[in-house]
């Protein structure tokens, strides 16, 4: 009994901290954590009964994981149409890649609930209910530290940049935004937008970069803690993130509410790294020889 | 920037002999009028306004 319920205890609690509002802005509603939460409760509990019956040579229990990864898998879906629903209402789109990449963290998630209470059990029938403290420590801080997906302030620097106009045409810098037909607007602009220079680090880096579903993330999560202008009727205050062609350095525009320089930085630094942006062709001969 | 095409949906000019075509065409009388039918058209459609630079705008939405 006390080895279930250390496992339990293990898992829910990885997941309770793992439940935590970050610059997702996801979930940000009481019945997301509940079900979430309950999920969770379920993923430790089945980690954790697993190993009295694998004790009792019981070896059918293994079916109850696998019907278990069945269930998150579900999530997965859940979740990434809830969110596809509520996109269309939304004005600065999250993107597809940034859903599929909640998505998929949250039933990676119930995953590593499990196997921390899996683990965390093992340990409690091995060395008594001290191990299984120190195991479930171990294993939480693993998942904090491990788990916590890397940011765009990891791979590029993020500088202020300068919004100009060339006749009609929006600049961040160098980088061409788009064409603003209306001068009254272009004042506005000019008055009020804020601009920032996206730099890689590396070849890597630049890669990811131009992924337009990262650049999308990049967008919203701005977006999400400055505040916009935009509206349904005003597409000229939409916030951009386009790219130099030949340095591949992303300039961002935003018109944001707030207006203030270094917490549009700190916004976009920590916007997560999607995992399916992350490329790396330095990983390659090919990759490396044409860096050079 | 979603799959739906880019449309222009109409275009408002100040001289008459620079635009044809089977797109709605506003000719305003000068400067001023240019930028306020642009704007209502704009407002209306829910689209952004785009300036070609040589006296004509056009409307679009993205």
């Amino acid at each position: 009994m006390v080895i279930i319920l250390a496992g339990t205890l293990a898992g829910i609690l990885t997941r309770i901290l793992l439940l935590k509002l970050d610059y997702r802005q996801y979930p940000g509603y009481p019945h997301g954590y509940i079900s979430h939460f309950s999920l969770g409760a379920i993923a430790s509990a089945l980690g954790a009964v697993a190993v009295p019956a694998l004790m009792n040579k019981d070896f059918t229990a293994f079916t109850f994981l696998a019907l278990a990864a069945q269930q998150f898998r579900e999530i997965r879906n859940i979740e990434r149409q809830t969110l596809e629903n509520l996109e269309e209402t939304r004005l600065e789109k999250r993107g597809k890649d940034y859903i599929e990449g909640i998505a998929r963290t949250f039933e990676a998630r119930n995953y590593l609930v499990m196997g921390t209470a899996f683990i965390t059990s093992i340990a409690a029938m091995m060395a008594g209910i001290w191990g299984a403290v120190a195991m479930a420590l171990i294993l939480i801080l693993f998942s904090k530290t491990f788990m916590t997906g890397k940011k765009i302030g990891d791979i590029c620097e993020v500088i202020p940049g300068e919004v100009h106009f060339k006749n009609s045409l929006l600049c961040v810098n160098e980088v061409d935004i788009m064409s603003v037909g209306l001068p009254d607007i272009r004042e506005k602009i000019k008055q009020e937008a804020l601009g920032v220079m996206i730099k890689p680090k590396d070849d890597n880096a630049r890669a990811t970069l131009h992924d337009m579903g990262q650049r999308m993330a990049i967008t919203h999560t701005a977006a999400q803690i400055m505040g916009s202008k935009k509206e349904v009727d005003i597409p000229e205050f939409t916030p951009l993130a386009r790219k130099n062609p030949d340095t591949g350095e992303v300039a961002l525009y935003i018109m944001p509410i707030e207006k203030d320089m270094a917490s549009l930085i700190m916004a976009v630094q920590r916007t997560p790294l999607l995992e399916s942006a992350r490329v790396k062709p330095l990983k390659t001969q090919a990759g490396r020889i044409a860096a050079d | 920037m979603g799959e739906e095409a880019k449309q222009i949906l109409a275009v408002i000019t100040t001289d008459r002999n620079k635009v044809t075509g089977a797109v709605p065409i506003f000719i305003a009388d000068n400067e001023e009028e240019k930028q306020k039918t642009a704007l209502f058209l704009a407002k209306t459609l829910d689209a952004m306004v785009h300036d070609l630079e040589n006296g004509i705008y056009f409307i679009v939405r993205h």
